[in-house]
């Protein structure tokens, strides 16, 4: 890690939903507080924000790691959760796995890892079923 | 458009007014993940979900308000969140549709 860096970690936990975003949250401020352009602070909240909700409704929480540099920002979430069957197949829209009870709640559109995709300019899947999942995702800064 | 001014225009309960916002556009929707990745900033929000995860996508996409529209009651932990963060949340009667219909013809006639 340069001296470049900022890093930010969070615990995201899973034993309360409603708090879930916390992390996104904590992050934006800290972007905006850099005087980070908004177009861009936002790509990060969102691909953040769709990794913490994952981690809270499959894996039962996990770690967020946030490094911010002069030119882009790299997250990497990892957690200790089943991991992902079908990676090709949990990339596509509409595609999910998530139970009615947190259909129920607003999530579920099978859109967080395509919107994760989206907003970053690169993202990869580490996932071994039973083991867990790590994902790194890193947005440029403009 | 103000906040103050949707929630007179729509008879809206207040349940929270932090900041009274102007209101640039709205938005429908209750899936969280296409408000997450969609909702321009500085829109009202209509919605018929009310939990307490409507109000980190209102932060993270920087609404200027959210609307619980058909009279849902938002559960204590948004109206909570909301009061915590800031953010103007209001209960309307009206269905989205109409919310929507209210909002463009105010921001016409401004």
């Amino acid at each position: 890690m340069s001296e470049d860096c900022i890093r930010l970690e969070f615990d995201v936990d899973s034993e309360n939903f409603a708090s879930a975003g916390m992390a996104s949250e904590a992050v934006k401020t800290k972007l905006k507080q850099l005087g980070i352009n908004m177009q861009d602070v936002r790509r990060v909240a969102i691909a953040m924000y769709e990794g913490e909700i994952n981690m809270v409704i499959h894996a039962k929480g996990g770690k967020a790691t946030v490094d911010i540099f002069p030119h882009r920002v790299d997250m990497i979430l990892a957690d200790k959760g089943p991991g992902i069957a079908d990676i090709d197949l949990a990339m596509k829209e509409g595609y999910s796995t998530a139970p009615d009870n947190i259909r129920a709640l607003g999530f579920g559109a099978g859109m967080g890892l395509p919107n994760m995709k989206k907003n970053t300019d690169a993202m990869k899947i580490d996932s071994v079923q039973g083991i867990g999942t790590t994902i790194y995702m890193t947005v440029n800064l403009h | 458009m103000k906040v103050s001014r949707l929630a007179e225009i729509l008879n809206a309960e207040i349940i929270n007014l932090s900041e009274d916002r102007e209101i640039e556009t709205g938005y429908c929707g209750d899936f969280l993940s296409f408000a997450m990745s969609r909702l321009p900033s500085n829109s009202a929000w209509f919605t018929v979900m009310s939990n307490a995860n409507v109000a980190a996508v209102a932060v993270l996409t920087e609404a200027a308000a959210i609307v619980v529209c058909e009279n849902v009651r938002p559960d204590e932990n948004l109206s909570a969140r909301c009061k915590t963060e800031g953010l103007n949340l209001l209960i309307v009667a009206y269905p989205a549709y109409e919310c929507a219909v209210k909002l463009s013809q105010a921001l016409k006639n401004e």
